[in-house]
Formats: structure tokens, sequence, C-alpha cells
């Protein structure tokens, strides 16, 4: 399966790249390979589909289409929005209060109780002292479990025995933690199905009556299709503050995680990578998201096309300006290869003949003075890239700049920074333009290497045009945090 | 209750969250069968963990035989059935008994699939049938497992051999299997605890326990039954393949169907590594097993759908 996975997104990334430019045709195609790789990683069917739309989406807009490396791109925003998605990362437990109480839940067997272990052991080290409490008193042996577990983690375990009653036995933990000097309070719940109204109601009296600071879902990262199921019904019944997700030491793609988040919107916290009780570590969007896509192998996939397509690009305007050749297209060419090594001024300023050009870019949004320097050499006809000095006039001028969106004398400043630019290029060009683009590479790998780093900053400069689904999702997550902080006043 | 009962009962959730969904589909009476319509046809079958590549045969099948047609809701589902049917076609294995004397059966699968509880339900059942039972606690990591077996070997009155936390989880295997010889017991089944597909130092433990088990008795173990979670997705089909590969599983029981999750991923399993479902996990007590029956599972799946749609319908 894993192999496979690897296959679909390497000749996704085929159908993407080579063909200069995107059309809708071939990206629905490639997109259509990702949503199957999203699949076969457990995905949610509605999540992955939802997600590929945003993606194409954006990758159909100018910024995607008109730029150099299509295929880069693509990869870059399919990854940096599974990021997003699973981000933010807040690792936080929030152990605030005089004794706060965290409390576990889940479906059966999900890790519930190892994990209450794991937490236990973090907290202690940390240098408090946490108490665990048995508070599932209906799997055969499941007190025991966390008794032996807390011995191993040196970890006290409150529990009673012949209580029948769990909800009761969280209420007594508490008080006895605080008798006791305990100043964090764990609670391992029993495993119990979504739909199993009686047992979610048992624990949203727990909630009710111990008011935990933190609760959070265990989530076994085989999940398949029903992961957003049961974590819908259990952030409905409980509010969630956070996800746990397990058993990620094996070769599980872990989809559910994306599944999960898109559905509760609570942050993913933890992983368990292991059945010993210091397996736990934090989660990682990032990392998770190359996970799920399989990408360790794309980014180098990603890596290796964009040499081979620098050289051979950088081989071809050498030529031409050896012919003793430059246009505004050579010229908007550079400047796009070069973005993709790192800083903008940075690049440019070093550039031959560009110190001045770089100079101008200096400044709050470079990447909005990208795009109207683009549009304005877009809105052009071949000729008047080829020659833009002599041609253009006024009334050229004007019909650029109304093509582009800018002000004639936009459109003049360019004109004039490329006359006098032309030649000093020209003449550099002699030196070796390879060999000082080479230099420039090197300086840069770091920036070359994270497709997604430029992504980040093209989605501010889209942050003012929302879509009616960003809008309404916006929206909910304010009225999600306005019921978390009447929630969090009502606990005082 | 019969099993028949208790079986489609389990499944009943499961058909209902399915219903909606391919009611919607015929919010009409009859739909053209389109792209869009092999789309939406496409989300339901996904959404049973049935995974890409069984879900498309079964689209492709559906395109072929109604294309373009205006069709009933019955007239897919008919479709859809003949072909899972076809898919988990299976000859009627029932657990395969030892021609004489001792059977042994061994269990194994993934962390928390279900394992432990599901020898409870087997113990039970072999009970039932007045057959004398012994179990073997092999799960000699997991903290408080073999506390948990013997609870239930306690409850249903069974024979249990157990071993230190810590010890070699195959000597526990060979001296369970031993005492069950000695008891001239009917059937001996052999807890493992639980472990991953890519873990090879745990996958060779269970191999050695595999060999152990049958160097005692001949043809044993006579049953290995991997336990399958029900909420498990693709991934399900690692687990079955490696866990075949170490232990020669001879069939599945998939636990924990009483959930909404629809255990779709036994489909491509059996088309990929051919193991069977025997047996389906719904509810945490001992009576929480019943025997699997493809056509049945799969009637159960669209009953409601087939059901009165039109009624449905207008219901929303
Ligand atoms: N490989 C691996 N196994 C894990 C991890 N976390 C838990 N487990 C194992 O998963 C199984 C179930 O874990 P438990 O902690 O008992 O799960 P639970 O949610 O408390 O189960 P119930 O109380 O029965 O609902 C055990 O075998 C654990 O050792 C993990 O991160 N990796
Ligand atoms: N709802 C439901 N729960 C089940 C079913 N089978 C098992 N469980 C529950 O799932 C959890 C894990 O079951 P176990 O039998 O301990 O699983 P296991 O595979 O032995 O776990 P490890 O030994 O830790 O790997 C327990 O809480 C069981 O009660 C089932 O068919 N339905
Ligand atoms: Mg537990
Ligand atoms: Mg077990």
């Amino acid at each position: 399966m894993f192999e496979s996975l690897q296959q679909n997104l390497t000749s996704a990334l085929k159908t993407l790249r080579g063909k200069g430019k995107l059309t809708e045709a071939n990206m629905r195609e490639g997109l259509r390979l990702v949503q199957q790789a999203l699949l076969e990683a457990d995905v949610s069917y509605s999540v992955a589909k939802d997600f590929i739309e945003r993606v194409a989406q954006q990758a159909t807009g100018e910024r995607v289409l008109s730029s150099l490396d299509p295929s880069q791109q693509v990869v870059g925003i399919v990854y940096k929005e599974l990021v997003d998605l699973m981000g933010p990362v807040d690792h936080s437990l929030h152990l605030r209060g005089e004794t706060p109480v965290l409390m576990l839940c889940g479906l059966q067997g999900s890790g519930k109780t190892t994990t209450c272990g794991k937490l236990g052991r973090l907290i202690a080290e940390r240098g408090r002292k946490p108490l665990m409490v048995a508070a599932d008193l209906k799997r055969p042996g499941a007190v025991q479990q966390l008794q032996i577990i807390g011995q191993q983690v040196g970890v006290p375990v409150y529990s009673e025995e012949g209580q029948t009653d769990p909800v009761k036995v969280c209420r007594n933990a508490v008080k006895h933690a605080r008798e006791t000097g305990a100043d964090v309070v764990l609670l391992d719940t029993a495993g119990r199905l979504h739909i199993d109204d009686e047992l979610m109601q048992e624990l949203a009296t727990v909630e009710r009556q111990v008011q935990p600071e933190q609760v959070y879902l265990v989530v076994d990262a085989m999940t398949g299709q029903d992961a957003v199921n049961s974590a819908k019904a259990f952030n409905e019944a409980l509010e969630l503050d956070g996800v746990i997700m397990t058993k990620l030491d094996g070769d599980a793609r872990g989809g559910a995680a994306l599944s999960v988040k898109a559905v509760t919107g609570v942050p993913i916290k933890f992983i368990g990578v292991g059945e010993h009780l210091e397996d736990l570590e934090e989660f990682h969007p990032d990392r998770m998201a190359s996970r799920i896509l399989g990408m360790g192998d794309v980014l180098t996939l990603v890596e290796q096309a964009q040499r081979r397509f620098d050289q051979e690009e950088m081989a071809r305007q050498e030529e031409r300006l050896r012919a003793g050749e430059f246009t505004l297209d050579d010229f908007r060419k550079m400047v796009a290869q070069t973005t993709k090594l790192g800083p903008l001024q940075k690049v440019i300023s070093m550039m031959p003949g560009m110190g001045a050009f770089g100079g101008m870019l200096e400044g709050a949004d470079v990447e909005k003075d990208m795009k109207r320097l683009f549009g304005i050499i877009d809105s052009m006809t071949p000729d008047e890239r080829r020659n833009p000095t002599k041609i253009i006039d006024q009334s050229r001028r004007r019909r650029i700049a109304a093509g582009a969106g800018v002000e004639p004398h936009e459109v003049n400043e360019l004109v004039k920074l490329f006359g006098m630019m032309a030649p000093q290029v020209k003449e550099m060009a002699g030196l070796g333009m390879r060999d000082r683009m080479k230099k420039i590479q090197e300086l840069q790998r770091g920036g070359f290497l994270d497709p997604g780093a430029k992504m980040t900053r093209q989605k501010k400069s889209t942050g003012k045009r929302l879509s009616a689904q960003e809008k309404k999702q916006r929206r909910k997550e304010r009225e999600r945090q306005l019921r978390r902080l009447k929630r969090k006043k009502r606990r005082g | 209750m019969g099993l028949f009962d208790r079986f489609r009962q389990g499944l009943k959730k499961t058909a209902q969250l399915l219903n909606t969904d391919v009611r919607d589909l015929f919010k009409r009476e009859g739909r053209l069968v389109d792209d869009a319509f092999l789309d939406e046809l496409f989300e339901v079958l996904i959404k049973m963990d049935l995974g890409v590549q069984a879900a498309q045969q079964i689209v492709e099948e559906v395109r072929q035989t109604h294309r373009a047609r205006v069709v009933q809701l019955t007239d897919v589902t008919a479709t859809i059935k003949e072909k899972l049917k076809q898919l988990l076609a299976q000859p009627g294995e029932p657990i395969q008994l030892a021609p004489e004397g001792l059977t042994v059966i061994m269990v194994c699968g993934v962390n928390g699939s279900g394992k432990t509880t599901s020898i409870a339900k087997l113990a039970k059942l072999f009970r039932s049938q007045g057959k004398q039972v012994v179990l073997g606690a092999a799960d000699t990591f997991r903290a408080a497992a073999v506390e948990q077996l013997a609870i239930w070997a306690e409850r249903l009155g069974v024979d249990i051999v157990t071993g230190e936390q810590g010890s070699d989880p195959a000597s526990v295997a060979h001296r369970a299997v031993a005492a069950a010889l000695e008891k001239g017991a009917d059937v001996c089944i052999v807890d493992t605890a639980g472990r991953l597909q890519t873990q090879q130092n745990l996958m060779q433990q269970l191999t050695k326990i595999h060999r152990v088990i049958g160097k005692q008795v001949e043809g044993a173990p006579h049953e290995v039954l991997l336990v399958l979670d029900a909420t498990t997705g693709q991934h399900g089909i690692s687990q079955a393949k490696h866990f075949t590969d170490a232990v020669h599983c001879t069939g599945i029981v998939l636990a924990k169907l009483d959930g909404t999750a629809k255990g779709g991923v036994v489909v491509p399993i059996r088309q990929q590594v051919g193991l069977p479902v025997k047996f389906v996990g719904v509810g945490e007590t001992a009576d929480d097993l019943v025997p699997f029956d493809p056509d049945s599972f799969v009637d159960a799946l669209f009953e409601d759908v087939e059901a009165e749609p039109s009624a449905a319908g207008q219901s929303r």
C-alpha cells in the first residue's frame, strides 16, 4: 500500500510536471491522484474532497498558472494546506488553577490507559505531582492495568474497590488529590462507543461535576472513515480541548489526524509512538503532512526536478545573453527563478545589474510588488516585451496599465529600469551568468529546499478576499471561541 | 434473541448511517446514472472503508449495467450487493476443529483490536457446546493483560495457564497446550500481546509461538485468528498481509462492529490476502459474537436501504 501511494504521487507529479504551464485538465488528473492518495491514507472522503477543492481553487489562480514551475507550486500548496489544516500547534497541557483535571476519553482500545500513564510520567517529570484515577470500572482488569502503570512511572493511582459509579470515583478523586497534595488529576475513563447514549451521558456528567481543565480524545492512528463520526460525537458531547493520536509507531498513514482535526477543530497535542511509557511525542503538523502524503520522496523529487529545470533554464538564458539578447521575458524569468532561491531582495541585489532593483523591492510586501511587476509584463504584447524602450508609447502604456490594474507611471518606471539594466546585464553575461547563479544558489540552499515556505507569504496576500466558505468557517471559529470563553468563565 | 437477529441489530446502526447516504441519491423517483451519480456512489462506498480499488470496481460495475439509464434504487443496490457478495464469497468454513483430540486456536492482531475479549467470547461459545476449554495467557507484556484474561476465565468457568509478567510468551503457550493435553480438553485458545506488524522482533516472537504450538500437536494451531478492529481503515490490508506472512492466519474476527464503522476493509483483504471473516464482534460481553456470513452481512448492510426508500424520502 505504501509503495502504491508513493507511485501515485510520483505519477501525479509527473502529470503536473514538464508541461510548462498548468491546464485545468492536467491539474485535475493530478489532483485526482492526490485525492486518491488521501483516501488510501484513510482521510475522510468529505474532508479529502473539501481539501482538494480548496487546493484546486488556489492552484488555478493566476499566480500558479503564470509561474515558472507549476508542479512545484501545486505540490507545495498541497503540502502547505495539509500542514495548515492540521495546525496550529499547541502542546501546552494548560495546567492552570489549583488542581487542574485532565480527562481522557475515546473509543474502546484506542490507548487511553496507556496514554494516561505517559502523560502522568511527563507531568511528574516537569515537577508536578499528578494523581491518576482509575475511572474505568467496566473492562476486566482496567483498574489493575492503571495500577501497574502507576507503579512503572512512579505516579500514585486513585481507585475505589467495589464502586460502580465512575462519576463518584472522579469526584472523590479530586477531593483526595487536594487532601494529599497532588496538583494535577488525570482521569482514565472507560472506552465507549459514541452512539452509546447512556455512556456518553455519563462522560458529560463527569465533565459537569468535575469540570476538567482539559478534555482529550484519544484516537487510534489506524482508524478509517469512521473517525469523523466518532470524533464529532465526542466533541459534541464534551467540547474537546485536544486530541492525542496513538499507535503512530507503525506504518499507518494516519489520515484520521486530518479528519479529526477537520471536524473538531481542536489541536492535536501529542502522538503515541510505542507501548512504552516514554513513547509520547509532541505533534508536528509538517511531519504528519509528509506522512499522510508519503512525501519524503516527493520532496526529493521536487528538489531534483527543480535543480534540473534551473540548470536548463540558466543555460538557455546564458545563450540568449551571449547572442546579445535581453528582453523583459528574460527579466521576468530571472526574477521568478531567483525568488525560488530565498529572500527576494537579497537574491536580487546579488544579481548582475540588479542592485538598484533589489533596493526598489525592499519594503513591506515583496510578493505584492512582484505580482504587480509580473502583471505589467504579462499585459504586454510579445513585441513590447522584446523591445520595451523603443515601442512603448503613451497609448500602449495606458493599455498595459489598464490590463495590469496599475497606474501608467508604474509601467513607465519598469520600462526605464529595464532600459538602465539591460546593457549592464548584457555586459555581465560575458563573466558567466551560470557561475554567478550557482554561487547564489549555494548561498540560498536553505530556502530552496522548502517548497512550502513561499506559499505562506502568498497566502497572506490573498487574506482580504475570503470565500464564502472561509468566511463561514471563521465565523464558526469565533463562535466556538466564545463558547469556550463562556465555559471557562462558568468554571471560574 | 437469535444469533442472526443479534447480528442484524449490530449492523443496524451501520446500515442507518449508510441509508441516509444512499437515499440521498434518490430524492426523486429514479435517477439518471451519470458521472455525478457515480461519484456519489463512490463516496458511499468509500465511507464504508471499502478502499479506492474495490469501490472503483463496484462503481464500474454499476456504470456498465446502468449507464445513462434512469434507475430505481433497488436496481442499483441489487448490483452492488451482488458484487459485494461475489467479492466476499468463501467456502463455508466454520472453525476448523482437529479431527480428533485437542484443537488449538491462536489469536493475534494489532494493539487494542479486541483479541482478549474475542477469546472470552469464543471460550463462551465452546463452553455452550459442552467443550472443555483451556486459555493460554501468552500476553506477558501489557500491564494486567493476564489479569484481564484471568477475570474472563473465572467468569466463564474455564481453565487458564498464566506466566510471569515479562516471561517468554512461547513458553506460556507451550505450557497451556501441555495442560490442555493433560486435562484432555477439547480446545486451547492462546492469547498473544498486541503488536504492530512493522515490529519485526515481535513478529518473530509470534512466529516462534506458532512453531512451538505446532510441535506439540499435529496440525496445530488449527486456527490462527486475526482480530481486526472494525473501525480500521485501509491499514487493515497491511495487517492482514503481514500477520498472515508471520503465522499463516486462517481467518478474521471482525470486532467492534456494533459502532458506526462499516468494516468494509474486509473486502479488499479478501481480495488481496484471501482471508475470510469467521466471526463478528458486536459488543463487550462474552455473548456478543456471531458467525460471519457474507450474504447476511451484505443483506443486513442494505436491508434498510431497500425498505421503503420513498417513505424515507418524504420524511426529510
Ligand atoms: N504500538 C503502540 N501501542 C500502543 C500505543 N498506545 C497504546 N498502545 C497499546 O494499545 C493497546 C490498548 O491500549 P490501552 O491503553 O489499554 O487502551 P484503552 O483505550 O485504555 O482501552 P480500553 O480501556 O479497553 O478502552 C495496548 O496494547 C497498548 O499497549 C502506541 O502509541 N503505540
Ligand atoms: N463495542 C465493542 N467493544 C469491544 C469489542 N471487542 C472488544 N471490545 C473492547 O475493546 C477494548 C480492547 O479489547 P481487548 O480485548 O482488550 O483488546 P486486545 O486486542 O486484547 O488489546 P491488547 O491486548 O492491549 O492489544 C476493550 O475495552 C473491549 O471491551 C466489540 O466487539 N465491541
Ligand atoms: Mg483503558
Ligand atoms: Mg489483549
